[in-house]
């Protein structure tokens, strides 16, 4: 095989035919260009969309349930055993809200190899004053600076910072939605009361807004010792542990082993967050299912164009076939071209892809929802690039190929026979 | 001397649309250096030999012996590999391809035979375009020249690899006459003092008596 005459004889077909050619490549170009766009701009808002709601989400999440006993009393009485027993009116079972022996059970996870860290959380019922009036909220107790590393906490944060609660004892990350109603800023002591009625004045030093209104509008957070304080507990109360793993595919094992060892419960993310999973899938689906169709439109395009140039071409085929050129090399003549056409379209369409995918990336979106977004999100990964250039080249394979099976069984004598 | 070509009782039928046997046990040789012209009316099959001994046509029976190498039972891709070393085609239309210039035309089949480096292929080039005194066009697009023209280009291009034969079929039929007498001296000279063997189906009877000898046929049979 003479690739070298091959690709030749390709190119100058293509160069000659320069309306026909750019036609062909255009269209390849819009599908792998849109293809871009939509995997870009499409994933990188599946990132966002993810990223505002699993990052932060631990993977495992442990607490203390509050349920009914599964064993009631009239179990237990011998006489009544082999009767149908009804109960009415079934209460929760009075239970501590704090892990039993929380300690132990964080020292236990982060000898585990697959956690890559634990942070506990204590959580309490309190009321933000203002004068007469008190408004519903919870405040959490955290280690910030561990929420940082493993749950991007940061990123939440609008107005201060997390090195500033960590410092500050009696400080408070208030939620936006909070700190907007009841008019305060970093810098002012915000009243709160326990539920027990016991009043402490904390200091703000942070604003957090998570950018969803309904938790932005109750939840604050503090230091562990300090939410301890307020709840007049000890420093072993722990009302939650939150886990992250190194590999978010175990949590589902990892959520059900502490529920059999340690008898609590234990939600991983999966179950948690199941709907994400879902949208991501569908949207990828999308994407694809588009980006397809176009590929489709252009190989048709090129199957046409080629088609033509064959029939245009016979003579040519005829004396190539009479002077040496095997079928095969004929075929390849003409996939060449179909192939070439790719190329070129498929580099096009990467950089036009690239270039409005960047324009995107600056276009501003701002929204109050999303305080960490400036800009619409757009994914920059090279796996697209070099997916959308194999699309390029399997459909304008795919395209050139039944025309230059023809080309390859074109009969020479016929043909110079017929002139 | 050596034999370069060697039909063995070939036959051949037409299938479609009724069956009908075209040619009648053709056998016959061409040697070295001949200039031989094969004639006959319109039908009697003349061109069906010719493509059948220039390997395009494969349904046949009998033996085909191309300078010594048995052409008949190869498959396509082999008998192109002959096709491109040992003959050289020059047919009633030049066939050249129109987007590319006249050198490059002539070039193609060495380049696809591909056994000399590329400016070695472009200095044989030159020279067959000399021989045919058309060496000035070289550069022109094979689409700009007149028609004479065009057929020395093809007979350039079908010297290119010094082939063992060069077949005609009606090499000067869409020529007129000073063209055609141009194209048959030329064809003589390279007969003669190249040594090549030629092999030439025409109906031009002042054409083939010119030639070293005629093969006639009649009705699917050599008759003389």
């Amino acid at each position: 095989m003479n690739w070298r005459v091959i690709i030749q004889i390709a190119g100058r077909h293509l160069i000659t035919r320069k309306k026909q050619t750019g036609v062909a490549a255009l269209g390849v170009t819009f599908g792998i260009g849109t293809f871009i766009i939509l995997m870009s701009f499409m994933t990188g808002l599946n990132g966002m969309l993810d990223g505002l709601i699993l990052n932060r989400t631990p993977h495992v999440h442990v607490y203390n349930e509050v349920k009914p006993s599964e064993q009631q009393p009239v179990d237990y009485y011998e006489e009544f055993k082999n009767s149908f027993n009804v109960v009415r009116s079934i209460k929760p079972k009075m239970n501590q809200m704090r892990i039993h022996n929380a300690v132990e059970l964080m020292n236990d996870l982060e000898r585990d190899e697959r956690v890559k860290g634990v942070t506990p959380q204590v959580s309490a019922q309190v009321f933000y004053l203002a004068g007469s009036i008190q408004l519903n909220g919870r405040l959490n107790g955290i280690n910030v600076l561990d929420e940082v590393k493993l749950f991007n906490f940061g990123d939440y944060i609008v107005k201060g910072s997390a090195e500033e609660l960590a410092k500050n004892s009696e400080g408070i990350l208030l939620g936006a939605g909070v700190a907007k109603k009841l008019s305060l800023e970093i810098g002012d002591r915000v009243q709160i009361s326990s539920f027990t009625g016991d009043l402490y004045h904390l200091k703000i030093v942070g604003i957090y807004q998570s950018g969803l209104a309904e938790f932005d509008n109750v939840q604050s957070f503090a230091n562990v010792k300090t939410v301890q304080k307020i709840l007049g507990e000890g420093n072993n109360y722990i009302s939650d542990i939150n886990v992250k793993l190194f590999d978010i595919d175990q949590s589902k094992q990892v959520s059900k082993e502490l529920e059999r060892v340690y008898d609590i419960s234990a939600v991983d993310i999966e179950t948690a967050n199941a709907q994400f999973e879902t949208g991501t899938q569908i949207r990828n689906l999308i994407t694809y299912a588009v980006s397809v169709t176009l590929l489709l439109v252009a190989g048709f395009g090129i199957y046409n164009i080629l088609n033509m140039m064959i029939y245009e071409k016979m003579n040519d085929i005829a004396i190539l076939k009479a002077t040496g050129f095997s079928g095969k090399d004929v075929k390849y003549i003409f996939i060449s071209q179909a192939m070439l056409i790719g190329l070129i379209g498929g580099i096009l369409g990467l950089v036009m892809g690239f270039m409005l995918s960047v324009a995107i990336d600056h276009a501003p979106f701002e929204t109050e929802a999303l305080p960490t977004i400036k800009t619409f999100p757009v994914n920059f990964n090279a796996l697209y690039y070099i997916v959308g250039v194999s699309f390029a080249l399997i459909s304008t394979f795919l395209a050139g190929y039944l025309p230059s099976r023809k080309a390859e069984k074109i009969d020479p004598v016929e043909i110079i026979r017929g002139q | 001397m050596k034999t370069i070509l060697e039909a063995k009782n070939i036959n051949k039928y037409f299938l479609d649309p009724v069956k009908f046997h075209v040619l009648k046990d053709i056998s016959f040789t061409v040697s070295q250096g001949e200039f031989v012209s094969i004639m006959g009316k319109s039908g009697c099959g003349k061109s069906t030999l010719l493509y059948i001994l220039s390997t395009l046509d494969t349904s046949y029976e009998g033996e085909l012996i191309i300078d010594g190498e048995m052409a008949t039972g190869k498959n396509n891709k082999q008998l192109a590999v002959i096709r491109n070393e040992h003959i050289g085609f020059v047919f009633q239309f030049h066939y050249l391809l129109p987007e590319f210039s006249v050198i490059d035309n002539v070039m193609l089949p060495a380049k696809k035979l591909n056994r000399k480096p590329l400016e070695e292929i472009r200095e044989d080039a030159m020279n067959k375009l000399r021989l045919l005194d058309i060496a000035e066009q070289a550069d022109k697009l094979a689409s700009r020249i007149s028609g004479g023209q065009k057929q020395r280009v093809a007979i350039a291009r079908a010297l290119i690899n010094d082939p063992a034969i060069i077949m005609g079929d009606e090499p000067t039929g869409n020529l007129d006459s000073k063209n055609s007498q141009n194209v048959f001296n030329l064809l003589r000279e390279l007969s003669v003092e190249k040594n090549l063997t030629l092999l030439v189906v025409t109906h031009d009877q002042d054409f083939a008596d010119k030639t070293d000898r005629i093969i006639t046929m009649e009705d699917g049979r050599i008759i003389k």
